[in-house]
């Protein structure tokens, strides 16, 4: 037969200090796991919702980022002449041959930022992710206007609408602010391709996103491309491109945040351990009782166990409580890839919280083990013994 | 501490909550030896650079390259005693995760403004006698099991192509900040056989005067000022600098971890002070009775939890020192990694702060403690 969990639940209230500090230091350990974990999900998310499902990213053979690659007007000119290119309703293809390039931008904290400066065809609008105008409007072909990421107004002085944005050694009118869905293209200033590419870096080209007619085919598409000698390119669904950018430093954040909320699990365990003890060790009569009554050792092992888990489960939902507030936190770091920095929010998400949770009630469970083995094990007569003194 | 003894006879009566609560604070302090460790290594990468180098690069930004021109009116600014250059070649050796730092230099001026890169001699002639000749930190040969005189192939992502290059010579950093993990080849073989399209990527200037550094790159930036190319020049240092901060906020990161690790193992030790001091209540009441202060009774309490923590952090700071210093796996992904003295000093300081707060509730239970009641439960 089962011990009723409202016998656990009682005996934590009687002493709410040991339950209270055994929780919370297990709601610390949640929550640096939840910090560190939103930190790695929020920077993968932020690159992997810069490129679409539907699109593919083409760069010159042999180059690993949008920095490095270089690609010709006429190679353009053919790749947008391909069939598989998706057409707008007027019959023109959509693609965008962009420049890319990377500035040194002075930040509102002090310090230099590297900010990806992007020029788009005026179809890219369409092409890229859910890019849309926030404030003002988007940029005219061939007035040196430009528009800024969201995040990116937060961080760098005069780009609010109608300042004037000093770079490549001269002044750009900012006219539009735009989000991007928290993808890195929030991060970066648009302007006009053809009016940047002089400016930068002469009659070329970096990349060229464009859309699929069908999405399902991209396998081929791809084939197609690479296979053409005359164009010399790399091409990639874009999801996948941005989304590597991402993995070597998001797997080293996750790995830090396995790692450095393990090693605290195990002092939070100890903890827990040092509490389960006393608990067994201070009810010595009370668990006589019980095995008097006729419960079964087994069940005495249960309901420890689930008093340990209790423990951590209230620390758990504590440790979730305490790393809700990051939740959307704006930070940023560097794109190592394209040399620049990606500005992106914590991600505080539902199956993290979860984790979070199970996380707890697994330091639960171990560090319950042992003392509950040992109260189920403690022969009935020297238990009650106990009662008598 | 003629009651020494009595600390040591309460600490060991419940070994295992005594043990368990010195390795908490152990692995603890263990945590903040190797998250330190990480800030001094980055403030190392900064501190490397030379304060008496200048680097000058392209003012609107890292990624835009210098017209080779340059080096001539670099030597004609006032104050200037010599000018070398780089570029950044970003090669991959069969795959990208095999990444490292590769260089093309100016052999003949480059070297000798780097005295960091320590090169035999002989090997430093037979890497300028060959055209695609390299340079390999001691790290890196070992990292591919490389040998002197092996032909190793990058591809070029900046510059396409395959690139062959021969190792001739192995460099040893002379301070292991620098990093033993680049390589270095000429800057010509870059400039030929890329179809020359290679420009310097960035200028190193030593100023004749190291303690003008400043004015020196304030005239160098003056005179390029209205160039199509204008420069931007600062301190090496400031230069590594400007990189470190590129990884973002990596100091309040720690630090946040930090505080949380901290807390949640005061919270532990505290605690087990607590369970402790509750079962000895009526020890108290009767050491009491005998005339014992008030005072004396916390400053036993906290000496105990003040025992429990500084062993436990001596052992968590001498695991870390053991493991993590000068670790090699550590120390190819963040040059310079390890655990300083002055971190082992900061654990210590933390393990005895810890000590002194989770004694405090203890203490003063104790000492406020009414012998009455106290005795009342004993009966």
């Amino acid at each position: 037969m089962k011990i009723p969990i409202l016998y656990n639940l009682r005996s934590l209230r009687a002493r709410p200090t040991a339950t209270l500090t055994t929780a919370l230091g297990m709601a610390l350990v949640v929550a640096v796991f939840i910090g560190m974990m939103a930190l790695s999900i929020g920077f993968q998310a932020a690159l992997v919702e810069t490129g679409s499902t539907e699109n593919i990213l083409v760069l010159r053979r042999g180059a690993d980022s949008e920095l490095s690659s270089g690609i010709n007007r006429d190679v353009a000119n053919a790749i947008s002449a391909l069939p598989f290119v998706a057409k707008d309703s007027d019959g023109e293809p959509l693609i965008s041959p962009e420049t890319f390039v990377v500035v040194g931008l002075e930040r509102r904290n002090g310090g230099m930022a590297n900010v990806v400066i992007r020029g788009v065809s005026p179809k890219a609008f369409d092409v890229r992710n859910g890019i849309r105008i926030t404030k003002g409007r988007t940029f005219r072909p061939g007035s040196g206007e430009i528009i800024v990421g969201e995040t990116l107004v937060k961080r760098i002085p005069n780009t609010e609408i109608g300042e004037s944005l000093r770079f490549a050694g001269r002044d750009w009118e900012v006219v539009g602010h735009f989000a991007a869905g928290g993808s890195s293209f929030e991060s970066e200033v648009w302007g006009e391709n053809e009016l940047f590419m002089p400016v930068f870096r002469g009659e070329v080209f970096q990349t060229i996103a464009l859309r699929m007619e069908d999405p399902s085919a991209f396998e081929g598409v791809v084939e197609t491309l690479e296979a053409d000698p005359r164009l010399a390119v790399d091409a990639q669904l874009e999801r996948e491109f941005y989304a590597n950018q991402g993995t070597l430093l998001g797997d080293l954040l996750r790995f830090l945040a396995v790692f450095i909320a393990g090693v605290m699990a195990i002092g939070a365990v100890f903890g827990a351990v040092n509490t389960m003890y006393s608990a067994v060790d201070s009810r010595a009569p009370e668990i006589g009782v019980l095995l008097a009554l006729g419960f079964k050792p087994r069940s005495v092992l249960a309901s420890f166990v689930v008093e340990s888990m209790l423990i951590a489960l209230l620390g758990g939902l504590i440790g979730c409580l305490i790393a809700l507030p990051i939740n959307g936190l704006v930070t940023s770091t560097t794109n190592w890839n394209s040399f620049s920095e990606v500005a992106f929010a914590f991600r505080v998400t539902p199956p993290l919280l979860l984790a979070g949770i199970v996380f707890a009630l697994v330091m639960g469970v171990i560090g319950g083990f042992l003392p509950a083995r040992r109260a189920a094990k403690r022969p009935v007569v020297e238990a009650l013994r106990e009662v008598g003194s | 501490m003629k009651h020494a003894r009595l600390v040591w006879k309460n600490l060991t009566r419940n070994k295992r909550r005594s043990t368990l609560t010195i390795l908490s604070v152990g692995v603890a302090l263990f945590l903040f030896a190797a998250l330190q460790s990480v800030l001094t290594a980055l403030d190392a990468t900064s501190e490397v650079g030379s304060e008496s180098r200048l680097i000058t690069r392209n003012a609107t930004g890292i990624v835009f390259p210098l017209p080779e021109a340059y080096t001539q009116r670099l030597r004609s600014v006032d104050g200037v005693e010599a000018v070398s250059w780089a570029n950044w070649f970003g090669g991959t050796y069969i795959d990208s995760r095999n990444y490292f730092a590769q260089f093309a230099v100016d052999e003949g001026t480059f070297f000798s403004m780097y005295p960091e890169v320590q090169i035999d001699p002989a090997q430093l002639e037979a890497f300028n006698g060959e055209k695609s000749g390299a340079i390999v930190g001691q790290g890196l040969m070992e990292r591919f099991g490389w040998s002197l005189g092996q032909t190793i192939v990058l591809q070029g992502t900046i510059f396409p192509g395959d690139w062959e290059f021969v190792i001739r010579g192995v460099y040893e950093p002379d301070n292991p900040s620098f990093g033993d993990e680049n390589m270095y080849f000429h800057y010509d073989y870059l400039f030929e056989n890329s179809g020359e399209a290679a420009t310097p990527g960035w200028f190193i200037v030593r100023p004749s005067d190291p303690n003008l550094a400043t004015e020196v790159a304030a005239r160098i930036d003056g005179s390029f000022e209205n160039s199509s190319d204008p420069t931007k020049t600062e301190t090496e240092k400031a230069f590594q600098a400007g990189f470190v901060t590129m990884w973002g906020n990596v100091g309040f990161l720690v630090r946040a971890i930090g505080t949380a690790v901290f807390f949640a193992i005061l919270l532990v030790a505290a605690n087990t002070m607590m369970m402790s001091s509750r079962e000895r209540v009526n020890e108290v009441a009767v050491l009491k009775t005998l005339g014992y202060r008030d005072g004396l009774l916390s400053r036993l309490v906290v000496a105990e939890s003040l025992a429990i923590s500084v062993v436990g952090g001596v052992i968590g700071l001498a695991a870390a020192s053991v493991m993590l210093r000068n670790n090699e796996m550590l120390g190819s992904i963040l040059p310079g990694y390890t655990v300083l003295p002055s971190t082992m000093l900061q654990g210590l300081a933390i393990a005895i702060v810890l000590g002194l707060i989770s004694g405090l509730v203890p203490a003063r239970q104790a000492a406020r403690l009414s012998v009455v009641d106290a005795l009342r439960r004993v009966a």
